[in-house]
């Protein structure tokens, strides 16, 4: 049985514990409403660019001519994977949940012979992917300077991804992020990057929109124009929403973390109380036996 | 008053615009073009320049963009601009300014790296200075 004393400074340093986890709670719900509007303001932009293309798409399906990272380089022996994770802890299983499933990817790609390469986005994904696929990693980058993520930085990833591709050094890309739901849900999602797929891409085809369009220049070109911009603006996308789903992990974290501070502190009160009240007793016996005794 | 359609500017960070217009001119990488309501539907990439709106409700607008590309269509017309700026944002003088601190900064970039950033930077400054002056 620990001693009052000791007791005394286990109850303060948990009260220390939760003013943080309850501070940090506090800073990161305001962070995530921030992370939400950028998310959601970056929705249309990539939305409508992954409509068009999808429609410039469907004009080349099996044609010869269609551009390599639509048509992708009829191989998929050399893997890379883009894995965007937070740059700190502390906010529960989102990291881990990530880096699992990107782990999860590349060991059965490993066992099926391809080769595997790792981008790592965020120092968290590195961190736990260096221990067992260490050699694979060809490049991390590091976030933690940008205190709001800009366009500009995933273009960086983007033309970092596109220059790799030219130079022939993988087949397919993916990326993979956690995607927002809520607060208390951020779902692990990997996204194939090259070739391009459009699967969440609305057919926008309905009521005579099938009208011909005019393409200045061809569509040709368009695409190629067009398609290189979309790997950057999907990765943008991948980085907002993992911003807002890291803020919502991190709430929810920190939440749980000060209501177990909260019933820590009370059981331990509670033990404090009973043993102060027994050690008031059993002085008062001392006494009393001591005057009995006389 | 003529026709109105649906208008809408987007860049990757937020949208910008979206209202009803009467004539929108697009800076195309073949021209420009003057878009109004029952345009035919078309598709054109941008070249940097300045974008055009007229509205009916409020008076005329124009934005800086770059990159990107515009979708004229039964619905409407969408400009998916990389970079949308105001022009009533940018003023000659800063970008001046702006202009001689990234010459100054490729003058002193170390690698090359640091280099090409300052030099897409001076181009980018370059076309707006361009497009201001021409306003």
């Amino acid at each position: 049985m620990p001693s009052l004393k000791e007791l005394r400074n286990r109850i303060a340093s948990v009260k220390a514990t939760q003013k943080i986890t309850k501070a940090m709670q506090m800073v990161a719900a305001a962070k995530l409403r921030r992370a939400q509007e950028a998310a959601e303001a970056a929705r249309p932009y990539a939305e409508r660019m992954e409509a068009v293309l999808a429609n410039l798409a469907t004009a080349f399906e099996g044609r010869d001519d269609a551009p390599l990272l639509l048509a992708g380089t009829g191989k998929d022996d050399v893997h890379l994977l883009v894995v965007a994770t937070a740059e700190r802890g502390l906010c529960g299983g989102f990291n881990a949940s990530i880096a699992k499933l990107a782990r999860e990817r590349a060991k059965a790609l490993l066992a099926a012979g391809k080769t595997v390469k790792i981008v790592c986005v965020g120092k968290k994904g590195f961190d736990s992917l260096k221990r067992d696929l260490g050699k694979h990693i060809v490049k991390t980058i590091e976030l933690r300077h940008v205190k709001r993520v800009a366009f500009e930085n995933a273009d960086e990833i983007g033309t970092l991804v596109r220059q790799m591709f030219d130079d022939g050094e993988f087949d397919v890309c993916t990326l993979f992020y956690a995607r927002f739901q809520s607060v208390i849900s951020q779902v692990p999602t990997a996204q194939q990057l090259i070739p391009a797929t459009f699967e969440n891409a609305e057919a926008e085809l309905p009521e005579g929109n099938e009208a011909v369009y005019e393409y200045e220049p061809d569509e040709g070109e368009i695409l190629a124009e067009l398609l290189p911009r979309n790997i950057s603006v999907q990765i943008f996308r991948g980085l907002l929403e993992n911003a807002a789903s890291e803020q919502g992990a991190r709430m929810s974290a920190m939440d749980n973390a000060t209501r177990n501070a909260g019933e820590m502190i009370d059981k331990l009160t509670l033990s404090y109380n009973r043993q102060r009240q027994a050690q008031i007793t059993k002085e008062l016996i001392e006494i009393i036996s001591g005057a009995e005794a006389l | 008053m003529a026709e109105a359609f649906q208008f809408e500017l987007v860049s990757p960070e937020r949208l910008l615009l979206s209202e009803e217009a009467t004539q929108v001119v697009v800076p195309g990488v073949e021209g420009e073009f003057g878009v109004m309501a029952g345009h035919a539907p078309m598709m054109s990439t941008l070249r940097p320049g300045v974008l055009t709106v007229s509205r009916p409700s409020a008076a005329d607008e124009a934005f800086f963009v770059r990159g990107g590309f515009a979708e004229a269509g039964p619905k409407g017309l969408t400009v998916l601009a990389e970079v949308a700026v105001p022009m009533a944002d940018l003023k000659a003088d800063d970008i001046a300014r702006q202009i001689r601190e990234t010459e100054e900064d490729l003058a002193d970039a170390g690698d090359d790296a640091a280099r090409e950033r300052a030099q897409i930077a001076l181009d980018h400054l370059r076309e707006m200075e361009r497009a201001v002056a021409s306003n």
